[in-house]
């Protein structure tokens, strides 16, 4: 970790003033994320996650607390200095927000024009953009004839226009289908390794966070629930708002508790998933209960978790267990 | 004001000119069946009706496009808010909106002797038609900024625009068609009020309705006049709308 992250936040305070009352939602934020990374917010809906990447950019105002992006605190900036600073963090959203009367090309073109660039040197910029997100075809095309997916491409070159240092995702792929998103989420990769980008990134998506984050806050009622790298707290679950998102725990709404002890079985790309279950019956001569199963395939590669009823007799339990661990698998005992 | 007159006279003159040329081709070759006396009634109130609305919607519209896109900004969550500034706008614009045009005419006499140096006839009425005019374009105006997409001019302000460039290059261009929609609706409504131009002496479509069928009962002339004003108003309707769609690129 380098000395100076590029996005350091320290106590962020945000309250909102709603006919009888108020609404806290950001609780004493804190966090850094370091230059080069792909940062992961996830939290339920009401979390706080938006309000805390709005006020990133200050679209938002925090009440109180400080942002220092690049050590300079955007809060205490004047107008020119905001705007400058906008401009090297570039942010993308849910409904991609694009100019509907104004051609792909002039969408993408759009932050040039207002920084000055000359018109020449603008056209070249945009071409190489579209040619980045694959869409040199649809420079004439205007947004409504285009795909969702084709339009947060649009959307990803016109931020990337003005070669930010940071680029925000609202909730960037969640209007999009899963094939849609799968190929966003690669270009937010590629982005981020070819052109050094730092991506921040907020979903409640947790397949989101597993595919292309390094390190992820759980953000749960305004505060900071959990915080560390992907795999650290993927596997080692510790607050109550992860084990909800990660279905460990059932979410609030849902109330069947099952009142079981139960095994977590964490996939992380190392093995697949069916053999595993069917050799672990036979080695082991058990019955496996499956109480649920949330595992995706990435590139071959199994990630999630499935959770199984834990044998009654605890020797069982113990061999089970140790057959998983020898399998590469990481396993955990839960009560749900 | 006596020497501001000839500033509102000689272009009024200019143009009439030039129309009862065009007219007087236009009855040669085409026209020569109407009967002569109707159309040396007709052609010239069709000019004046014209060069009314023209005139009246090309500078309501410098004044209210101004006023709309103040009225938008200022909002209480506008991009550059100004509550107490919007409310007096809103105040003086609804007041002004609220006078029913008859009225506006009679109560504005002096105040168009003033500025035009004269109180009646086709050209002095277009001081109160703009007054009564830039109130209602002002809120056709901000009614179509408002159904720009408010997520566009926040990702606009993400990207470190400053409020004109907001304005000018968002805004404005989003609410294109709409906006085109809002001036012919505007022109009809301008429309309506000329042809209360004979109260004042005035002149154009609508006055010599009244003078023929009204006061003379050569109901010919009235009929005619009624029926060229329903036309004049299709044709501002139809290319209004043909405009606006021809503009908006969020149709496939």
């Amino acid at each position: 970790m380098s000395l100076q992250p590029l996005i350091e936040i320290r106590n962020l305070k945000k309250v909102y003033q709603v006919p009888g009352g108020e609404v806290v939602a950001l609780d004493g934020i804190s966090l850094r994320i370091e230059k080069g990374e792909i940062y992961g917010i996830i939290g339920m809906s009401g979390a706080g996650k938006s309000t805390l990447i709005r006020c990133m950019n200050k679209l938002d105002i925090p009440n109180d607390g400080q942002i220092l992006i690049d050590g300079q605190d955007i809060l205490a900036m004047n107008g020119k200095q905001l705007m400058a600073a906008r401009r090297k963090m570039s942010m993308i959203f849910q409904q991609f927000n694009l100019l509907m009367q104004k051609t792909v090309a002039r969408n993408v073109r759009y932050p040039l024009e207002i920084a000055g660039v000359p018109k020449n040197k603008a056209n070249a910029r945009v071409k190489e953009l579209l040619k980045l997100v694959e869409l040199e075809s649809k420079a004439d095309a205007y947004p409504i004839q285009l795909s969702g997916g084709q339009r947060q491409r649009v959307a990803i070159a016109r931020a990337l226009a003005s070669n930010p240092e940071v680029l925000l995702c609202d909730e960037a792929t969640s209007a999009l289908d899963p094939m849609t998103t799968q190929s966003i989420l690669t270009l937010l990769q590629d982005i981020n390794k070819r052109l050094g980008i730092t991506v921040v990134l907020i979903t409640h998506e947790m397949a989101v966070i597993r595919q292309i984050c390094s390190r992820v806050a759980i953000l749960d009622g305004g505060s900071i629930a959990e915080e560390g790298t992907v795999d650290d707290v993927f596997v080692h679950t510790r607050s109550a708002a992860g084990k909800r998102l990660f279905g460990i725990l059932p979410s609030e709404e849902d109330d069947t508790v099952l009142d079981v002890d139960a095994l977590r079985i964490v996939f992380d790309g190392g093995k697949e998933t069916q053999p595993i279950i069917a050799e672990l019956v036979k080695a082991c001569g058990v019955e496996v209960n499956i109480l649920s199963a949330d595992v995706k395939r990435l590139n071959g590669k199994s990630y999630g978790q499935m959770m199984i009823e834990m044998p009654k007799d605890p020797q069982i339990c113990q061999q089970v267990i140790a057959y998983l661990t020898v399998q590469g698998l990481t396993v955990k005992e839960v009560h749900v | 004001m006596k020497w501001m007159w000839p500033i509102w006279q000689d272009p009024f003159n200019v143009f009439m000119g030039a129309w009862k040329g065009i007219g007087g081709f236009l009855y040669s070759q085409i026209f020569g069946f109407i009967n002569a006396k109707s159309w040396n009634i007709l052609w010239p109130a069709l000019g004046e009706t014209l060069y009314m609305i023209l005139l009246t919607t090309l500078i309501s519209y410098l004044i209210g496009m101004a006023l709309g896109v103040l009225l938008v900004v200022t909002r209480r969550n506008g991009i550059r808010p100004l509550p107490t500034f919007n409310a007096i706008l809103g105040a003086i614009i609804n007041f002004l909106r609220s006078i029913p045009f008859v009225i506006l005419l009679a109560t504005l006499l002096d105040t168009t002797f003033c500025i035009t140096g004269k109180m009646t006839g086709t050209v002095p009425i277009l001081f109160p038609l703009i007054i009564s005019a830039f109130p209602y374009v002002a809120r056709m105006v901000e009614g179509s900024l408002l159904e720009v997409d408010g997520g566009v001019i926040e990702a606009a302000k993400a990207m470190g625009s400053t409020t004109w460039q907001i304005i000018w290059k968002v805004m404005l261009p989003e609410a294109k068609p709409s906006l085109i929609n809002g001036a012919a609706i505007s022109m009809t409504t301008i429309l309506g009020y000329t042809t209360m131009a004979s109260v004042v002496s005035g002149g154009g479509l609508g006055a010599q309705g009244v003078i023929y069928g009204l006061n003379q009962r050569k109901y010919d002339i009235m009929y005619a006049a009624a029926i060229m004003l329903v036309v004049l108003v299709q044709i501002i309707t139809v290319l209004g709308t043909a405009l606006s769609r021809k503009h908006d690129h969020r149709i496939r």
